[in-house]
C-alpha cells in the first residue's frame, strides 16, 4: 500500500545533511471532493520519526497542513559516512512505512 | 449511604484502570503520544497552551526561510534555523489556517537546529516558528502572502 520514499543522505563538512521525499496524500480533511461535494476524510501522517544508527535524532508531528507528497530535511551534527538513517512515519488511519539509506 | 454514588465512584476507577492500561499497552510503537489538544487548536494562543508553550519570547536568532508570496498555498517551502544555543524543538505555525499547528519537531544526538519541509497555507498569513531551547521558549515570524489558497477546495 505504501508506496516507497526516498532519502539521500549526504555529508557537508562534518554534518550529514538528510533530505526526505515521502509519498502520501495528506488528506486535510477540509477539502470536499468537487464531485459529490462531500468532504474527504482527513488522511494524514501524524508521527515521523528517523534515526542515525538507531539513534533517534529527529522526533516530529505533522498536522495535515504539510503539502501532499511531503519533503522534509534536516541536519545531523557528527554523522559520518557508512552512518545508517532510517525514516518511519505513522499516519491518523494506523498505516506505517519505513526505509533506510545510508550517509555518502 | 448513597448506593449510586457508590457506583458511579466505582465505574471512574474501572474506566481509570482502563484508560491507563491502554496508555501502556495500546500503542506498542516507538513514536511518541501525538498531541492532538495542540493541533486541533484553532488560534495561536489555543494550540500555544496545548503544546505547554507558555508565552514564547521574541528572538532575532530564529531565521524562517520562506517566499514572499506563495503562487500555490499548497505547496509553501519553509526553512526554519534556530541560532539560539541549545535548541531541543522547533514548531511550525500558519497562524490563519484552521487549526495554526503544522508542525512540531523535536531535535536530538547532535541534530542541528535546522528543520525545512513545505506547508499548506489557506491564505495570506503569518508564518511562526516556536523554538524551545533550555526549558524556554522563543518565537518569530515572516509574512506570506498567498495567491491560491491551499486548504479549501
Amino acid at each position: 500500500m505504501a508506496e516507497p520514499m526516498k532519502i539521500r543522505a549526504t555529508m557537508a563538512g562534518d554534518t550529514a545533511d538528510i533530505k526526505v521525499l515521502m509519498n502520501h496524500p495528506m488528506e486535510t480533511g477540509q477539502r470536499k471532493d468537487p464531485k459529490t461535494g462531500q468532504l474527504i476524510p482527513a488522511h494524514h501522517i501524524t508521527e515521523v520519526n528517523a534515526t542515525l544508527n538507531g539513534k533517534t535524532v529527529l522526533e516530529a508531528e505533522w498536522s495535515g497542513a504539510i503539502s501532499k507528497n511531503p519533503y522534509l530535511g534536516f541536519k545531523v551534527k557528527g554523522a559520518k559516512a557508512g552512518d545508517k538513517v532510517t525514516i518511519s512515519w505513522k499516519d491518523n488511519l494506523g498505516e506505517t512505512n519505513s526505509a533506510d539509506a545510508t550517509v555518502s | 449511604m448513597n448506593v449510586l454514588r457508590r457506583n458511579i465512584l466505582k465505574g471512574a476507577t474501572a474506566a481509570g484502570t482502563l484508560a491507563m492500561a491502554a496508555g501502556l499497552f495500546g500503542t506498542g510503537n516507538a513514536f511518541a503520544a501525538y498531541n492532538s489538544a495542540a493541533f486541533s487548536a484553532k488560534t495561536v494562543a489555543d494550540a500555544l497552551k496545548g503544546m505547554g508553550a507558555g508565552t514564547p519570547t521574541d528572538s532575532k536568532d530564529i531565521t524562517i526561510k520562506a517566499p514572499d508570496i506563495a503562487e500555490n498555498g499548497a505547496v509553501v517551502p519553509v526553512e526554519i534555523t534556530s541560532n539560539i544555543a541549545g535548541t531541543t524543538a522547533i514548531a511550525i505555525m500558519a497562524e490563519k489556517n484552521a487549526n495554526p499547528l503544522v508542525a512540531n519537531f523535536k531535535l536530538s544526538n547532535g541534530a542541528e537546529a535546522f528543520v525545512s519541509t513545505r506547508i499548506k497555507m489557506g491564505q495570506t498569513a503569518m508564518v511562526r516558528a516556536i523554538v524551545t531551547a533550555g526549558g524556554k521558549t522563543y518565537t518569530a515570524v515572516k509574512e506570506v502572502k498567498v495567491t491560491i489558497g491551499g486548504c479549501g477546495g
